[in-house]
Parts: C-alpha cells; sequence; structure tokens
C-alpha cells in the first residue's frame, strides 16, 4: 500500500525526522490560509498522488503570496497530473499540501528497502539527490551506497557514520544526519514498510538535515498489526475495480487491453497474459480467483471484468485442483447468465471432473467456446474479440 | 527414488485443528502419506476425527510420534513463530504452505535458521510431493494428488496452478515425476532453485529437470549460473510474465519488476545462455520434456 507524501511526513516526523512544516488542503481557499499560517513566507504547493514525477509534470509549484497559493492551488485541484508513472490518463489531483519553503544547500538521496537477497531492509544513499535514483544507478553506479542492516538488531552506530560520510555530511551536519538515518530505519521497520524513501534530502545553509519529500509504501499483509498506517489508505487512488476484486478476495490488476481473464493462480494467471498476448490479443486484466474459487466470487469476477467497457471477450482459464470442474462449470454458467454476458467467452478447464464440466458448459445453451489447452484456448479467445 | 521426501517420511501438522489444516491432512493420508502428528498449543491430548494424535508442542509431537518433517496450515500472523518453533524442535523439513506472511517475519525467520540443520520450503507454496504409486505416495500440501504419476522428472517452481500444467502434462505423456517442490512465490522464503536443482542433480531416480520461474527477483538468473557449471541433466524451463507492466505486483509478492530488474526477457536469456530448454508457452512443457529426453535415450 502506498500513502502520500503528507502522510509519509507524519509518519517520519513521529520518529524524529525533521520536515518543512506544512498543511494538507483540499480547496484553493484552504491553500490560501495556509500559506498565511505557516508564516506567509516563501511557501510550495505541492499535488498530493501516489505516483513519482510530481515536480516536472508541474505538481510542485514556489509560492510567494497568498493570492499566488490559491491561484496554484486552483489550477492544480480537479485537474489530471500526468506524470511519467501515472500513465498517459495522469491522475485527478484530490488534495494539495502546502509547505513552507527551505533554505537548500545542497541535495542528496536516502532511502530504506526491504531487500530479497539480502533478506533484510537495506539503506541506499546516494550524496546526490533530487535525481530519478534509477538513472543514477544505471549511469554512476559507484554514487549509491547499499548498507544492509540487521533484519533483528538493526542498525549500528559505524554504519550510520559511514552513510553520513557517503552523504557528504561534515561537522554538525553529523548528528543531524545520524538522527535522520536513525528515525528513518526506525519508521522503516516498526511499521512494516517495504519502502521509505527521502529525495530529496537537504542541508539547508544554516546546517540543518531536512526531509524535502518522502515516499513510504508498506507490507500489505502486515496492515493487520498496524491499524494507524492502514488508516491513511486513499481509495481515490486505486482504481475502482481493484477495490470492488478485493472485497471479493480476488486479486485483480487492470491492464488496457480488450481480453478480459479470469485464473487459478498467479503464474498461471501471469501465463495466461502471456500466451493471449503471443496469439495477437492483449489482456485487460490480471485475475487470479485463487485456489478454491466459489460460485460467489466467479460471479463476482465476472461482474467486474464485464464492467470494463473495453473488454470484448472474456477467457477463462482454471486448473481444477481442490475445486472440481463440474463445480467451477457450474459457477460460469451461473455467472454468465446472472451477467447477461453478450461477449465471446472461451472457458478452458482442467482437472478433476474435467468431461462433466465440459458437458455442462456445452449442455448450459450460453453462446461459449471450450479449449483443451491454454493455447487454444488463447488463439479461440483473440480470433472471437476481433 | 526421489529428494527431500518418500513413502516412508513421516510428517507433523502445525495448524491440524484449523480448516485448512484439517481439510489437507484428510487429502495427504487418503493418498496414503504418514500424517502421524498435529500440534495445536492448548489442544494437546486430543485425536483428529480422522484419528491423528494432537500436541501442544512441535517437540512433544516429533519426540512421541518420530516426525522429522512439519507441514504449515497457522495463520500468517502466528506462522513465522511456527516456522522457528519446527527450527528449534530440530526437524530436518519444514514445509509452509501459508500465504500472506509479512515480508519483516520472513527475515526474522530466515535470520533465526542461520546455522540449523532444517530445510523450509515456502511459505505461500503448493509444499511437496513424491509420488510412489498412481494412487499412494508422499504428498505434503494442497495439490491434488491424483494429477501425479511416480516417475523421473523433477519439477521445481515458484508458481501453484502451473505446477499442476506441468505435471498434469508430464503424467498425460507417461513420464510421471519423481518429487515436485513448489518453492512458493514470496520475495524472502526457504529453499531456492539452486537448492532444488542441487538435490534433483544429485538423485540417481531424476533424469530431468523442469524449473517454472515468474518475473521479480534475481533467482532464476542464479539458478542459470548454477545450471551451467552443475547441473548434467536436462532443463526444461518457463517463466510466467512476459507481458506484465513493470511496478504492479502480479499476485505474489515478489512477483514485481522493479528498476527495469527481474524481467521475463532476461531471465529466459539466462535460461537460454544455460542451456535450458525454454518453452514460451507453458502448455508444451510435457511434450519438450519427452523429445529432451527421448534424443538423449
Amino acid at each position: 500500500m502506498n500513502i502520500h507524501e503528507y502522510q509519509a511526513k507524519e509518519v517520519l516526523a513521529r520518529y524524529g525526522v525533521p520536515v518543512p512544516k506544512g498543511i494538507p488542503v483540499d480547496t484553493a481557499e484552504q491553500a490560501a490560509k495556509a500559506f498565511h499560517d505557516l508564516g506567509g513566507g516563501l511557501a510550495v504547493v505541492k499535488a498530493q498522488i501516489h505516483a513519482g514525477g510530481r515536480g516536472k509534470a508541474g505538481g510542485v509549484k514556489l509560492v510567494r503570496s497568498a493570492d499566488d497559493a490559491q491561484n496554484i492551488a486552483a489550477g492544480l485541484i480537479g485537474k489530471a497530473l500526468v506524470t511519467p508513472q501515472t500513465g498517459p490518463e495522469g491522475r485527478v489531483v484530490k488534495k494539495l499540501y502546502v509547505t513552507q519553503g527551505a533554505d537548500i544547500a545542497r541535495e542528496m538521496y536516502l532511502a530504506v528497502a526491504m531487500d530479497r537477497s539480502a533478506r533484510a531492509p537495506v539503506v541506499i544513499a546516494a550524496a546526490e539527490g533530487g535525481v530519478d535514483i534509477e538513472d543514477l544507478a544505471h549511469s554512476k553506479p559507484e554514487a549509491l551506497l547499499r548498507v544492509p542492516v540487521h533484519p533483528v538488531k538493526g542498525i549500528q552506530g559505524f554504519q550510520i557514520r559511514r552513510i553520513c560520510f557517503h552523504l557528504g555530511l561534515k561537522g554538525d551536519q553529523l548528528k543531524g544526519g545520524a538522527a535522520v538515518i536513525q528515525g528513518l530505519l526506525k519508521a522503516f521497520m516498526d511499521t512494516d514498510a517495504s519502502l521509505a524513501e527521502i529525495n530529496p534530502l537537504i542541508t539547508t545553509k544554516d546546517g540543518q538535515v531536512v526531509a524535502l519529500d518522502a515516499k513510504m509504501s508498506f507490507d500489505d499483509n502486515a496492515l493487520f498489526r498496524h491499524k494507524d498506517v492502514a488508516g491513511y489508505r486513499d481509495l481515490n487512488e486505486e482504481d475502482p475495480k481493484e477495490v470492488e476484486a478485493k472485497k471479493f478476495d480476488l486479486n485483480y490488476i487492470a491492464l488496457s487491453g480488450n481480453i478480459g481473464c479470469m485464473v487459478n493462480g498467479a503464474g498461471l494467471a501471469m501465463a495466461t497474459m502471456d500466451v493471449i498476448q503471443q496469439k495477437g490479443g492483449m489482456p485487460a486484466n490480471f485475475l487470479d480467483v485463487g485456489n478454491g474459487a466459489n460460485k460467489t466470487q466467479v460471479t463476482n469476477a465476472f461482474k467486474i471484468l464485464l464492467s470494463d467497457k473495453n473488454v470484448k471477450g472474456i477467457l477463462v482459464n482454471i486448473f481444477g485442483g481442490i475445486m472440481k470442474c463440474d463445480t467451477i462449470a457450474e459457477g460460469v454458467i451461473a455467472a454468465a447468465k446472472e451477467t447477461n454476458m453478450s461477449v465471446p467467452l472461451v472457458v478452458r478447464l482442467e482437472g478433476t471432473n474435467v468431461e462433466l464440466g465440459r458437458k455442462m458448459l456445452q449442455e448450459s445453451g450460453l453462446n461459449l467456446q471450450t479449449a483443451t489447452s491454454l493455447d487454444e484456448a488463447a488463439e479461440k479467445i483473440v480470433k472471437a474479440a476481433h | 527414488m526421489s529428494v527431500l521426501v518418500h513413502g516412508d517420511t513421516r510428517i507433523l501438522v502445525q495448524g491440524i485443528t484449523g480448516d485448512a489444516g484439517m481439510f489437507h491432512t484428510k487429502n495427504s493420508l487418503a493418498y496414503g502419506t504418514r500424517m502421524v502428528a498435529g500440534v495445536t498449543p492448548g489442544k494437546g491430548g486430543q485425536t483428529t476425527a480422522d484419528g491423528v494424535p494432537v500436541f501442544d508442542t512441535v517437540a512433544d509431537a516429533s519426540k512421541a510420534t518420530g516426525a522429522t518433517v512439519s507441514v504449515i496450515y497457522v495463520p500468517a500472523a502466528f506462522a513465522g513463530d511456527a516456522i522457528c518453533e519446527a527450527v528449534d524442535a530440530g526437524l530436518d523439513l519444514v514445509v509452509a504452505i501459508t500465504e500472506g506472511i509479512p515480508v519483516a517475519d520472513m527475515a526474522f525467520v530466515r535470520n533465526f535458521m542461520q546455522g540449523s540443520k532444517t530445510r523450509l520450503i515456502g511459505p505461500n507454496c503448493p509444499g511437496i510431493i513424491t509420488p510412489v504409486t498412481d494412487k499412494t505416495g508422499c504428498k505434503i500440501g494442497i495439490m491434488p494428488a491424483y494429477i501425479h504419476k511416480p516417475g523421473r522428472v523433477g519439477v521445481v517452481s515458484r508458481s501453484g496452478t502451473l505446477t499442476y500444467e506441468a505435471v498434469w502434462q508430464l503424467t498425460t505423456v507417461g513420464l510421471g515425476q519423481s518429487t515436485c517442490i513448489g518453492i512458493g512465490g514470496d520475495p524472502i522464503k526457504g529453499m531456492d532453485f539452486i537448492d532444488c536443482l542441487e538435490l534433483f542433480q544429485q538423485d540417481p531416480g531424476t533424469d530431468g529437470i523442469i524449473m517454472i520461474g515468474e518475473i521479480g527477483g534475481s533467482a532464476e538468473e542464479e539458478a542459470c549460473d548454477y545450471i551451467q557449471q552443475k547441473v548434467k541433466k536436462p532443463v526444461v524451463g518457463f517463466i510466467a510474465g512476459a507481458t506484465a507492466p513493470p511496478g504492479k505486483r502480479m499476485g505474489h509478492a515478489g512477483a514485481i519488476i522493479s528498476g527495469g530488474k527481474g524481467t521475463a526477457k532476461d531471465k529466459k536469456a539466462a535460461m537460454a545462455r544455460a542451456g535450458v530448454h525454454v518453452c514460451d508457452t507453458p502448455s508444451i512443457l510435457g511434450a519438450t520434456m519427452r523429445d529432451v529426453l527421448g534424443r538423449k535415450r
């Protein structure tokens, strides 16, 4: 789960990471008031969406007066912001964060991520910040310092010092840097984060070390023990079909093609998408109905697939293991009837009672085709959806 | 022959009194697997409907019944602790079926396991199975038993249903399986491809290996280096997720392309370089293995 910048800064501030004072707002009028409340000097109006690249896309603006703040805010709220991470349709801005401006001396990069090969959190630091870190990793890999942290005991003093020196901190800044690193690490480990990134981390002209931006995402599997973090969830930032799918324990991800897929198992679902594309089609989604999919889940999965107006055909690919094929056929038939499905449907079943399942489908009176292999199923649906 | 488990392996079930534990224990027993004990803290002394004695701790269960392997159906919030208990009891193998364990818990588990002799399969996996006859064998996990058949091909996979797909094809073409291991889709887990490849290479009962990977991480690439150096038996491979968009988590917590790393294209290229017979669709895994083994003979 991702959260907004203002929320991430709230979390980090609780762990002693200095952040510029800021006020989240929903309207242009509130933005003007926030400008006053922050002291009326230089301020920054920042669009709050779950995507990076906001600055270059025009979602982060310096303002020097309340009028300025109001006008800029009015120009952002309700508009779609298109960044390299949002896709061409962009993301509608619903919230802004008005923060105090900072007197930047230098920009750096600091992040913690869960590293699967180290099986531990890893701190990533660079003395240059505000840049695309993936670009930096390609062009100048030696600029990135990676420090694996003990998964139980956390970060050690010598590691903190090494990171501070790599960041180029000196003199009094070292203390401030250490506090930021320690706070970031503690926040990461306490909240079961999967990523906590400060880009840029800055030194101010008076020697402070401050998080000018912040981004955090969390392990969905651990949210049950972090009710406060779970409360940060913003459904506006998620695809409504994905939100709906979660209610029924379905694993759904919207894609841009026109062939809806319903599959059991994540690997088989990915493979189904792959084969559809090999046969010249484009999948409209990834959908894993799980190992024990029942009739209700199958019906709801159909409804979600059909709510996507791009869908011109549906491919059902189920390897019946625990679930018998006749049970699955029953669910598919009921769902197709209940949803008045009008697009072509290809069903590929394999596993226990497969003959019975296929027979039920053929005798259902529904306009559907069956297939015995994944390749055959993909070929049929790609042809039918044209 | 087989790897890790065989017809005489004695198994205990952690979380045997829960719905999943009960259901899958019944299926394992029906396949002739020696499910000798269950563990549910606080329910020690009871016996399940299927006649399996229940103990309070893994150590007690193992001592009383001689179980050397544990299978875990404990809910995600407590599963990390359950794995540690089995490791502490000195079992040979722990098979964690549970899905949705927090990554930090698995990082802790792996740290806890350092220096122990216990091997871990999973979590978030279908388990491990060694077919003995067409109807019986050692089934530890949630895979459907009937699709298996004793044979001489080893299967190692990150994905559940794709494993079934490969297994069913091997059975249909008449090859069968020596042992099938589902290593699971989580980013931090127990045994990885290399550990399984090593065992299959050493197993005199395995002639060929099917390896099924997916996008995310670098385990497949590392396995391919290993194959090039150490694996003399033919390997047939598939990678799922060639068309998955970057940054989207495809169901499994570990299946995500991030920072341009972990793409199916890179993994397939690594396989091809290592001499693996790469399949572009999972529909031809069984036939490809049949052809490869046929050529060898």
